[in-house]
């Protein structure tokens, strides 16, 4: 099933706010074998972030997860993510495409602040994939 | 950091990947597709069996890039995910490649372009990192 074209410019209500805090930073580093031990956020950890956006995005549109590939991630930071963050992050599709009846959505992901300031940019591409044909 | 001059090649990193990896990093991101843990789900959907989540092999190319540059504060990271990481179900898993070279330096940046393979295939599309430096 496509997607709605209109969706191109939408933008979802913001995520619930998001404390960072060391424990998941420490948990988020060692679960690719990393450690942290103090600083900055690992530099792909603001996809926590931008993850729950994505799936309160496709929930919205009935789209399973199952069917959804990543096919692209982009992080731009206007400041590091430190512990003591509390951070929302605000979804909008800005592209969306169909090639050989696959959806290929570009999101944008911004996550502000508790002070409103944008600290990093996420964009996704993200993949539906078709229904195999029975 | 001597070491970030235009031209330099970077040590390459190698990172085992298993499925227990994924599973704790399924429940750190949130990213709970069943893809990246049911072999069941993952040949349903037409791929070859479980494979990694990207943005797992992204934080390892991450990883690499702060062991480079001791944890030199990024400004920027990206990359395309051009082919899938298939993960056995065994225990050695398989095994990630992150090399890297610096493209240029200036400005306080430093731009870092990455190559990410496992069994020899490019497994991220145009992976590239910026980072500041002093100076």
């Amino acid at each position: 099933m496509a997607l709605d074209p209109s969706l191109v410019g939408r933008s979802f209500p913001p995520t619930r706010p998001y404390a960072v805090t060391e424990e998941r930073l420490r948990t988020f580093a060692a679960a690719s074998g990393a450690t942290w031990e103090g600083g900055p956020a690992p530099a792909t950890f603001p996809i926590v972030l931008a993850f729950e956006a994505m799936n309160a995005f496709l929930e919205s549109e009935q789209v399973e997860l199952r069917r959804i590939v990543h096919g692209e991630q982009r992080f731009t930071y206007e400041r590091p993510v430190v512990p003591g963050d509390v951070l929302t992050t605000t979804l909008s599709v800005a592209s969306l495409r169909q090639i050989g009846g696959n959806d290929i959505i570009g999101t944008r992901s911004e996550v502000h602040d508790e002070t409103g300031a944008l600290v990093c940019t996420a964009g996704a591409t993200l993949v539906h994939r078709a229904e195999e044909q029975a | 950091m001597t070491h970030l001059e235009p031209g330099a090649v970077l040590a390459p990193q190698e990172y085992a990947v298993t499925r227990a990896g994924l599973v704790a990093y399924a429940a750190a991101s949130g990213d709970l597709n069943p893809i990246h843990w049911s072999d069941r789900v993952a040949t349903q959907v037409g791929l070859p069996g479980v494979i990694a989540h990207g943005m797992y092999t992204m934080a390892l190319a991450a990883r690499a890039v702060a062991t480079w540059t001791h944890d030199a504060p990024v400004l920027e990271i990206g990359c395309k995910f051009t082919a899938p990481v298939v993960v056995p179900d065994d225990d050695e898993g398989v095994v990630v490649v992150v090399g890297g070279s610096v493209k240029s330096v200036e400005d306080g940046r430093a731009t870092i372009v990455l190559e990410v393979t496992c069994a020899g295939t490019k497994v991220l599309g145009m992976p590239r990192a910026v980072v500041a430096v002093d100076g």
